[in-house]
């Protein structure tokens, strides 16, 4: 009885943050004129709804309950049942510390837009977070797509928000129609697994079983969720939209956003399919390797700050698929403990990424704030210029880029946990799928850290190479307090992984009824180990401190006189020019020139250089050079693509002739047919 | 465990002392074969000392993270020495992370010695930063691929575990799958210490350096930090690959005469190493930049055939 009180008290507190985002939607956008008011709303509300929505995932979580809610929606097919269970409250733990975050910093960053903008932007924003909750807690097929619908019109609004600009508008549209293709596939494979079972509510679905249908749902909602989520090759919506929404709602749809795909992959393989066939499993394990390797690659030759945040989503999507096919894998295998293992992995690169990539775009929305440019080309500098922004990005760059101390490390170290242990789980060929997907792993966060390193390097180091960005400014308060508590969260996610990631415990006996093998903690909760008996053990705290000590001993040994006064400011080497401007440093291109030469293959650079010169070649007196870079996709699959749908549509004009007379024709042949198939039954 | 972290001074001032006389020997090695007389082993000893006394030069441009750089360099490679077995199979430091967090601590110093490059505003610290980050990130998997191979032997991924099973089967080094995982960690190790055919650790020429580019700008004790720094990563990528592959004389208590004979054994392996690498960079030239890939390609072929043949064998 007790712990249905706690239960009921769950699901209304829970309750409480949905009406805190309505009514930060709704009290904004009625506030509109009054800018200052609109957005203080806005802020709050959703701040209040994220603290809420945060601490009952939490509460979820801990208590490994399954609260389930259902409401009469009137119509006699389906009711609005919600369901909030431990799977769904890890994605609504990431959303409502994302949405405290991202709400807090929007009040300060669209301190400038224009009258009603910056009311439209909360409220919308707002509205996002409200059908987000919604889609990770709907629990019955309808309310579930009216959820999802609504999520991806807000996000279409959002993303074209500023619509002025050519290269928005473009980028809406791609995100608009991938989006409804996706949505289309889930329809159908919501309506076929009605067929199969009949109900229309999660709980009565069963799993198909023949082989045949069972391909066609894996395939339907791989390809409906894989498109949210950004797997490769159908990510390319996401490099386009991700840059251009405003910077808050990058980080949302970033952080969260692209995380409803992974949610529903989770659901629908674990809990519609049963467990899934090992080929299937294997499909994912193979797309989140080539997702993660792809997504880094073209994220190290990207230029505009964003859309390599972007590619770096695509990337990290890679790896977070890496642990939940391992965990199909194992499943299918019959290893349970195995499957907890790479589950957990996978969920902590979830809540992890959320984190980071939030705190990276929210940087990134500083930057752009600030020195009002996305193009590296012209940053540099700006570490003197905005302090507070450059170390939160640093923090997110070491984050991301999967170091210790911080909790990229923690995730990646139990993902190759997993994928070694793979290697013993079963004695076929497969067993070389998982530390050769672990080298590649290796190779993915090594090219991670190279994209970083230029991102922070490019950006904030050395002299600026621009007016934009030799003037930037810090922005307002909110925005650097939004980014230091998801940089605090970075922290606290890695210092404290040996209390958290038992936390996870009731999502992987909820999904592959299984609890890891043996504890996933040791020495009090210090140290995180990998499970077997005398496995491997790792301890961001402990690396934390020790480095801290040696830190110590560095300074000591390099201060031994303690005399400031042997530092003494130069100008750097000049190679004997007239002194170092900004056009001596090293590009954003040039540092990933050796990667571009390297890649060929998949990057087909191409570059143009023209010089003119009076005299001789070896004294130019003006070069330009060009350089462009395939963009595989885009043009090998997707243009023809376009371009077979655009011939084959202008075909069907043959019978969209404009004449009534036809048209009636065509009404009467389809009646004649509706009825006979009527008779037939 | 407590005896072992008691250990972790003596095992830091190994470390610590150790490491540039391993640079000292292979140089003078290198000089003999070139039949040239050399330094002398204590040099690197010589240069720390003047380093450490010199004042330095911070470039106009640069910003803390410059000053960080060293220090985070010499902290991430002292708390690695830490984490592997040396001379006591079980290393003081490796329950807090194994094999993987090595790789990933390196990293992180990598990750900051080339944001201190990129901060000079200077062409050549850039240039030298886009290099090693491009090396070191082709090293990778071929890295990961030998360790996994190691680690899936010993069914662990932390150090000293490896280092007990190694013990326990003395002859498996003979095995195929450990010959070509020791090959293609050896070809990691040249790469990432910087030595030919990979870098030249000798010249300033701006068409070929990459780790000298970095630090170009460093000077008085950063410069000392950063080349302390380095001499003890290679100590420890030797220490890692003679003590997984042939881990004799590794002591498995805390008895004087134990360590010390572990000690001679270490120092013998270590020489043995010191002169296997001596005859690499003597027999090779350096090789073009973007010959470089096809090398790590090799090692990568390399540890995936290690993988392999413990599938067969």
């Amino acid at each position: 009885m007790f712990e249905g009180l706690i239960d009921s008290l769950t699901i209304e507190t829970w309750a409480l943050a949905l009406a805190a985002y309505a009514l930060g939607a709704a009290g904004s956008i009625l506030l509109g004129g009054n800018s200052r008011a609109a957005r203080g709303v806005a802020a709050a509300f959703g701040s209040i709804g994220g603290v809420i929505q945060a601490w009952d995932a939490a509460v979820v979580l801990l208590e490994g309950s399954d609260v389930r809610w259902s409401l009469p929606s009137g119509f006699p097919l389906f009711e609005f049942s919600l369901r909030l269970d431990p799977l769904a409250a890890v994605f609504l733990l990431a959303l409502g510390l994302v949405a405290v975050a991202v709400s807090i910093y929007s009040f300060g960053y669209t301190e400038h837009a224009q009258g009603w903008r910056a009311a439209l932007l909360g409220g919308l924003l707002n509205l996002l977070l409200l059908s987000l909750s919604l889609v990770f807690t709907a629990s019955s097929a309808f309310l579930f797509l009216i959820a999802w619908e609504v999520m991806a019109l807000t996000a279409y609004c959002l993303v074209s928000f500023e619509h002025s600009k050519e290269e928005t508008r473009n980028a809406g549209i791609v995100f608009f129609v991938m989006s409804h293709v996706g949505t289309g596939c889930l329809i159908l494979a919501f309506l076929l697994l009605h067929s199969i079972s009949g109900s229309f509510e999660f709980a009565g679905f069963r799993p198909p079983t023949e082989p045949v249908q069972l391909a066609a749902l894996f395939g339907l909602f791989l390809i409906g969720f894989g498109v949210k989520a950004g797997l490769v090759p159908l990510h390319v919506w996401l490099p386009a939209a991700h840059p251009v929404a405003p910077s808050n709602v990058s980080a949302v749809m970033s952080g969260i956003v692209v995380k409803t795909g992974v949610y529903g992959l989770l659901r629908v393989c674990f809990e519609f399919l049963g467990a899934p066939p090992l080929w299937a499993a294997l499909i994912v394990l193979g797309l989140g390797v080539a997702s993660g390797l792809l997504g880094v690659l073209y994220a190290l030759i990207e230029n505009d700050l964003k859309r390599l945040l972007a590619y770096s989503t695509i990337e990290n999507v890679g790896i977070i698929f890496i642990g939940v096919g391992a965990s199909l894998v194992f499943t299918s295998l019959g290893r349970r403990e195995l499957a907890a293992l790479a589950l957990v992995a996978g969920l902590a690169h979830i809540l992890n990424h959320a984190l980071f990539k939030s705190l990276l775009f929210l940087a990134a929305g500083s930057v752009l704030h600030g020195a009002g440019t996305r193009n590296m080309e012209q940053m540099g500098g700006l570490l003197r210029r905005m302090p507070a922004t450059a170390v939160l990005f640093l923090t997110g760059a070491i984050g991301i880029s999967g170091l210790p101390p911080l909790n990229g490390f923690i995730s990646e170290w139990l993902t190759y946990q997993a994928l070694l242990a793979g290697f013993g789980s079963t004695s076929s060929l497969t067993r070389l799928i998982f530390p050769v997907g672990g080298a590649l792993l290796a190779l993915t966060g090594a090219l991670a850290a190279t994209a970083f390193v230029k991102a922070f390097g490019i950006s904030f180091l050395a002299l600026p190479r621009s007016a934009k960005a030799s003037n930037a400014r810090e922005g307002h308060w909110t925005m650097v307090a939004g980014m230091g508590l998801l940089a605090a969260g970075c922290g606290v996610a890695a210092l404290l992984a040996g209390w958290l990631l038992p936390a996870l415990g009731p999502v992987t006996s909820q999904l592959v009824h299984s609890a890891a093998r043996g504890s996933l903690t040791m020495a009090e909760g210090l140290v995180i180990s990998s499970g077997a008996p005398r496995g491997g053990t790792a301890s961001a705290a402990g690396m934390a401190g020790v480095l801290a000590l040696m830190a110590l001993l560095a300074v000591t040994l390099a201060g031994v006189k303690w005399k400031f006064s042997m530092r003494r400011p130069g100008p750097a080497w000049d190679c004997g020019l007239p002194g170092l401007t900004a056009e001596n440093e090293y590009t954003a291109t040039a540092f990933s020139k050796p990667l571009r030469m390297i890649f060929a293959v998949l990057y087909q650079p191409k570059r143009e250089i023209q010089r003119d010169f009076d005299i001789s070649p070896y004294y130019p007196k003006s070069i330009v050079f060009e350089s462009e870079v395939e963009q595989t996709f885009e043009r090998r699959l997707y243009t023809p693509l376009k371009e077979m749908l655009l011939e084959r549509a202008s075909g069907l004009r043959a019978i969209q002739a404009g004449s009534i007379h036809a048209y009636l024709a065509y009404i009467f042949v389809t009646l004649v047919i509706l009825l006979l198939f009527g008779v037939r039954q | 465990m407590t005896s072992s972290v008691l250990f972790a001074p003596v095992q830091l001032l190994l470390l610590l002392a150790l490491s540039p006389l391993v640079g000292g020997v292979i140089k003078t090695l290198k000089a003999r074969i070139q039949t040239r007389r050399g330094p002398g082993v204590l040099q690197p000893y010589r240069d720390l000392a003047k380093l450490f006394r010199k004042g330095m030069v911070i470039p106009e441009s640069a910003s803390w993270i410059f000053s960080a750089a060293p220090v985070v360099v010499f902290a991430t490679a002292a708390l690695v020495g830490l984490m592997i077995p040396m001379v006591t199979a079980e290393a003081p430091l490796s329950l807090f992370g194994g094999v993987l967090a090595v790789v990933y601590l390196l990293g992180l110093g990598r990750f900051f010695l080339a944001l201190g490059g990129l901060d000079t505003g200077g062409s050549f610290g850039g240039l030298g930063s886009s290099r090693e980050m491009t090396i070191s990130a082709l090293a990778e998997p071929a890295m990961m691929l030998a360790i996994f191979t190691v680690a899936l032997s010993a069914n662990s991924t932390n150090l000293s575990e490896i280092a007990r099973a190694a013990i326990g089967q003395s002859w498996r080094f003979l095995a195929p799958s450990q010959m070509l995982a020791f090959a293609a960690l050896f070809i990691v190790l040249i790469a990432e210490t910087g030595r030919i055919p990979v870098d030249n650790p000798a010249t300033h020429l701006e068409l070929t350096m990459i780790h000298e580019a970095m630090i170009l700008e460093y000077s008085g004790p950063y410069l000392a930090l950063i080349e302390w720094g380095a001499w003890i990563k290679q100590l420890i990528l030797m220490t890692l690959l003679i003590n997984t592959f042939y881990p004799f004389g590794l002591t498995l208590e805390y008895s004087p005469g134990g360590i010390a004979l572990a000690c001679g054994a270490f120092l013998a392996k270590l020489l043995l190493l010191c002169f296997l690498i001596v005859l690499v960079e003597s027999t090779n030239a350096k090789m073009r930049l973007f010959r470089v890939p096809e090398l790590l390609a090799v090692a990568f072929i390399l540890g995936a055939l290690a993988l392999i043949s413990t599938f067969l064998f």
